[in-house]
């Protein structure tokens, strides 16, 4: 129980002026990923049929490359912030809160890396 | 951490039922029960009633239950027109007023239960001291820097006008709020669908100078972007107001006035 002035709890620490960035990119990186994961779905039915070396050329054609850089780039970009919001959500434990939210950074970070340097390999492996 | 029961001494149990004598038209109202004083835990009470001799809203018949069956029911009423809010509560599992639902229109037994997610006070009545700190927090009133003119009003065209249609409709029942899954895990800090309705009442006043100043106030992960579009309150509202179309145009006005 607090005695605190009702008014006091509802300013609480004031606003945080942000947000909107975080709001627009979300939109953005989902609106974006509407046609890589149509791609996506292109490269995986191409390739079905393919052995690896065709495979290889088809993710070291500049154009595909491209593509599916932009695809891990967006789709882990996405995931992370879609992630903060969840644990902003639901997780209320201060301690666990903060872990959560800093692994969801440096996790997403390393997923998109390594995939970057999985297509890098891929394309400029030889 | 996580907590997936209720707390024991919050769990709802069976409580004492009111038989009608028989015949006319009978309903079942289960009404939720609670008295801070008695210690004992919350508990469903079972009342029959026979339409027949009770007015046509759920209203009618909970002022009939406290008049005559069981005077020890609490709850909020005023004006039984729709037109205070007080009489807010869960009917049929569904956030509205009491004194505009019509018994008719629910299905079999008939569930009151106080708005969700509110502090108890007592049976019906729930503890909205954050709800109205929280929209004193947004400063509900028009701010100017000009100094009105002694002798005439601030004018407003008739498109200006137009623009608070839908919005000062808005009676603070607080059946949207609470029925907002974001308002009841973060309710302490998301202003919830009335206030931001509210608050954008005020943005879209023409007569008001302090938009800038409103959306600074606003731009928070908490205060405004807890909403989810879950649209539970566009759906609840009894007065057939859109608070999520109100929170949408706030993230746009937001947006727009930022780097894209």
């Amino acid at each position: 129980m607090s005695l605190i002035n009702p008014l006091a709890r509802a300013k609480g620490h004031g606003s945080a002026k942000s947000g909107t960035r975080h709001w627009w990119r979300q939109r953005l990186s989902s609106l974006l990923l509407i046609p890589l994961v149509i791609w996506l779905v292109f490269a995986a039915t191409r390739l079905g049929g393919s052995d690896y070396r065709q495979a290889v050329a088809f993710i070291a054609t500049p154009h595909h490359f491209a593509v599916a850089s932009l695809l891990v780039v967006a789709l882990f970009y996405h995931t992370k912030l879609g992630l903060q919001v969840v644990v902003e959500d639901y997780v209320h434990t201060r301690w666990l809160e903060i872990t959560l939210q800093l692994a969801i950074k440096l996790f997403s970070l390393l997923g998109m890396l390594i995939g970057l340097v999985a297509l890098m390999t891929i394309a400029f492996g030889d | 951490m996580a907590q997936f029961r209720l707390p024991k001494n919050a769990r709802i149990q069976k409580g004492k039922e009111y038989k009608a004598p028989a015949g006319g038209n009978i309903r079942v109202f289960e009404i939720y029960r609670w008295d801070p004083d008695s210690g004992e835990n919350p508990r469903m009470d079972r009342y029959e009633l026979d339409t027949d001799r009770c007015g046509p809203m759920v209203l009618d018949a909970v002022i009939k239950i406290k008049n005559e069956i069981d005077p020890t029911l609490t709850f909020r009423r005023s004006c039984r027109e729709g037109i205070c809010g007080s009489c807010a509560m869960n009917i049929d599992g569904t956030n509205t007023l009491a004194c505009t639902q019509a018994i008719e229109d629910c299905k079999g037994t008939i569930k009151v239960y106080p708005l969700p997610h509110m502090p108890v006070v007592k049976d019906l009545v729930p503890d909205l001291t954050h709800f109205y700190a929280q929209y004193a927090s947004i400063r509900p009133w028009i701010q100017t820097q000009s100094v009105a003119s002694p002798d005439k009003e601030r004018l407003q065209s008739k498109t200006d006008r137009e623009r608070l249609d839908g919005l000062y409709e808005c009676i603070l029942c607080a059946c949207c709020s609470t029925s907002c899954p974001s308002y009841w895990w973060n309710g302490d800090r998301y202003l919830g669908p009335a206030i931001l309705l509210q608050a954008y009442r005020w943005l879209v006043d023409s007569r008001d100078e302090s938009t800038g100043d409103r959306l600074d106030e606003l731009e928070d992960p908490f205060r405004l972007y807890r909403c989810h579009t879950i649209m539970n309150c566009t759906r609840t509202c009894p007065k057939g107001l859109n608070p999520a179309k109100a929170i949408a145009e706030i993230k746009k006005m937001l947006v727009l006035r930022s780097e894209l």
